[in-house]
């Protein structure tokens, strides 16, 4: 029998062919950590050892809380900042980089057929460039650091076949949406689920990397696409090293295949308080919220900062609410200031802010009041994740984010396009 | 090591594995024995024996990430959990702590509660009166990892093997 993708990468890596459901330890690609690393650290220190094994495998990127919020916070960035120096590790991106999943995947770490692991649990992110990427704990990333060595065991797979062609104002966030809506939070639970299709390949980059984050949301442990020649253009220039494009095989072993016509998908939207909590937009239109935020490691990239854009070009957005915009790296930010959207957002009554996490862990800047509700583009609709413990959070498209900020309330977006 | 089986059913969470109110406290790990499965099944902290197995349904450890949901059952001298799936973290948290999880459903098929069974981690083999049961052996590493009681204490042992501690 055939393989699935995670199958073969995780074969090359430990040199047999490994099928679903064995444990294997294997050497990983790359290590990511953000500003967990200074508790990672200290776990590492515990360990005793007085060099990490592989420095150029770490990758560090300061942005759950940049700039520092507090004092606390300043040590915390202060720690790791001298950590990268004694060890000297080579890939660190300090505060003016913006979030660690797509300045990863911007500076080219990201590449098919690698095998990632990260501190964090949207790590999946990778999978969209053909990566098996999986999200682990903190003393595990602390081990590897020492040992350069993981245990894994090998995934069973979920293949989704998309069909059909999007409507105009309907977004793959809305897709994913639908997904894990339909199959639960927890109905990838340790498995790696293919997005595949002809629906899937017309995709752009930025649209798949909103799906294999979210992976995470349906308890996947790896989400991808198969590289394709749009994926393979998106790395030239970019990757940081040699890669090989690995595919699953046509007789490879699914454990449940499912399959979705896209063309009369409306848009979606993740109710308070569980990401599969999910509604056509049309059911919740007419809820009120207080704050929209526009951005984050799901849906912070220039795709989704044009529909915004396309919606809000010329308009002001409702008096009622607060719009926050954070672009998810420098890249993007750079490249929304040279086109003026974010000139055209701002004047629309936005605030910019820095790259980075922002207000989506609610850990600093806008935090959301006992009481408020709020319009998210993230991926995560925990109780209290945004601020108070008696707020709520809406995950929706940028699309339909744009539109209700026009309108105070939660709309359909598709008239407005 | 032989044991007894203590049964269970579907989606075993991480609040009646070891209750959210003790999480903010440091507790010993005999403290923490006390606690395991308080609101799920009251007799078994104080009835469960060094060598007990806990045989479960689907999606076993469901929920918080907190770890002391798998020390606690490690401290109350439970050989190893056998079902039928488990929560992701819950999987890679107990091995790293050093609580031997085993994904079987056929042996949950067919074992009962008080059922006698010994579980072979070494030979990927599950022994018990009602017959015997296969499942993928661990590697080496995770039979260390288990060994050493834990994935510091695994490292550190590693590291001096190799001279680099
Ligand atoms: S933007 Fe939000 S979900 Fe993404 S890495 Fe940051 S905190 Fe996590």
């Amino acid at each position: 029998m055939g393989q699935t993708l995670s199958e073969k990468i995780l074969s090359r890596k430990v040199g047999r062919q490994v099928k679903a459901n064995e444990v294997v330890t294997v050497s990983p690609d790359y290590i990511l950590s953000h500003d967990n690393s200074a508790a990672i650290i200290q776990e590492f220190k515990e360990i005793g050892l007085k060099k990490v094994a592989a420095p150029e495998k770490i990758v560090i990127v300061l942005d759950h809380v940049v700039p520092a919020a507090s004092e606390k916070h300043a040590l915390n960035h202060k720690i790791i900042r001298e950590f990268v120096e004694e060890q000297k590790i080579p890939h660190f991106f300090d505060i003016d980089a913006g979030v660690c999943h797509q300045v990863f995947s911007e500076q080219g770490f990201a590449l098919p057929g690698l095998l990632i692991v990260g501190s964090d649990s949207h790590t999946t992110t990778y999978g969209a460039f053909g990566a098996m990427a999986i999200g682990i704990g903190r003393t595990e990333t602390a081990s590897i650091w020492a040992t350069d060595e993981i245990w894994l065991r090998v995934p069973e797979t979920i293949k989704f076949v998309l069909k059909g062609k999007l409507q105009l104002g309907v977004m793959s966030k809305d897709v994913i949406l639908r997904l894990i809506g339909d199959v639960g939070a927890e109905g990838a639970n340790y498995k790696a689920v293919e997005f595949s299709g002809e629906a899937s390949s017309s995709l752009s980059i930025d649209s798949r990397m909103v799906m294999t984050n979210m992976a995470a949301e349906m308890g996947a442990k790896n989400g991808y696409f198969e590289p394709d020649d749009l994926c393979l253009d998106w790395l030239k220039n970019r990757a940081k090293k040699e890669f090989e494009i690995i595919h699953s095989d046509p007789d490879a072993h699914y454990e449940a295949i499912y399959e979705y016509d896209l063309s009369n998908l409306e848009p979606q939207v993740a109710c308070p308080h569980s990401v599969d909590n999910v509604k056509p937009v049309t059911e919740v239109a007419g809820t009120i919220f207080h704050q929209a935020l526009l951005g984050t490691c799901t849906n912070g990239r220039l795709e989704d900062l044009e529909i915004a854009v396309k919606i809000l070009e010329g308009k002001k957005i409702s008096r009622r609410i607060r719009m926050l915009v954070l672009p998810a790296s420098k890249e993007v930010y750079l490249e929304a200031l040279k086109r003026g959207w974010l000139a055209i957002l701002y004047e629309a009554g936005a605030v910019i802010l820095n790259p980075g996490c922002g207000p989506c862990l609610g850990a600093h800047m806008g935090i959301l009041a006992p009481g408020e509700v709020a319009l998210s583009t993230a991926n995560r609709n925990f109780k209290g994740r945004m601020g108070s413990r008696d707020s709520a959070i809406y995950l929706a498209s940028p699309a339909t984010l744009a539109a209700s900020a026009l309108e105070g309330k939660i709309v359909d977006p598709r008239s407005y396009l | 090591m032989k044991g007894k089986v203590w049964k269970y059913g579907d989606n075993i969470n991480t609040d009646v594995l070891f209750p959210g109110k003790y999480t903010y406290t440091l507790m010993s790990p005999e403290e923490m024995a006390k606690h395991a499965l308080e609101d799920l099944d009251p007799d078994f902290a104080s009835q469960v024996k060094p060598g007990d197995v806990i045989v479960a349904g689907r999606n076993f450890g469901c929920g918080s990430s907190r770890e002391q949901a798998a020390a606690c059952l490690k401290a109350a001298g439970v050989q190893a959990v056998v079902a039928r799936s488990f929560a992701r973290i819950y999987y890679r948290n107990a091995i790293n702590l050093g609580l031997p999880v085993i994904q079987c459903p056929e042996a949950v098929d067919v074992l009962e509660k008080g059922d006698e069974i010994e579980v072979d981690l070494a030979a990927g083999e599950i022994r018990s009166s009602k017959g015997n049961f296969s499942f993928p052996p661990f590697p080496d590493s995770v039979i260390g990892i288990l060994k050493a009681g834990g994935l510091i204490a695994y490292t550190r042992e590693k590291l001096k093997e190799k001279g680099v501690l």
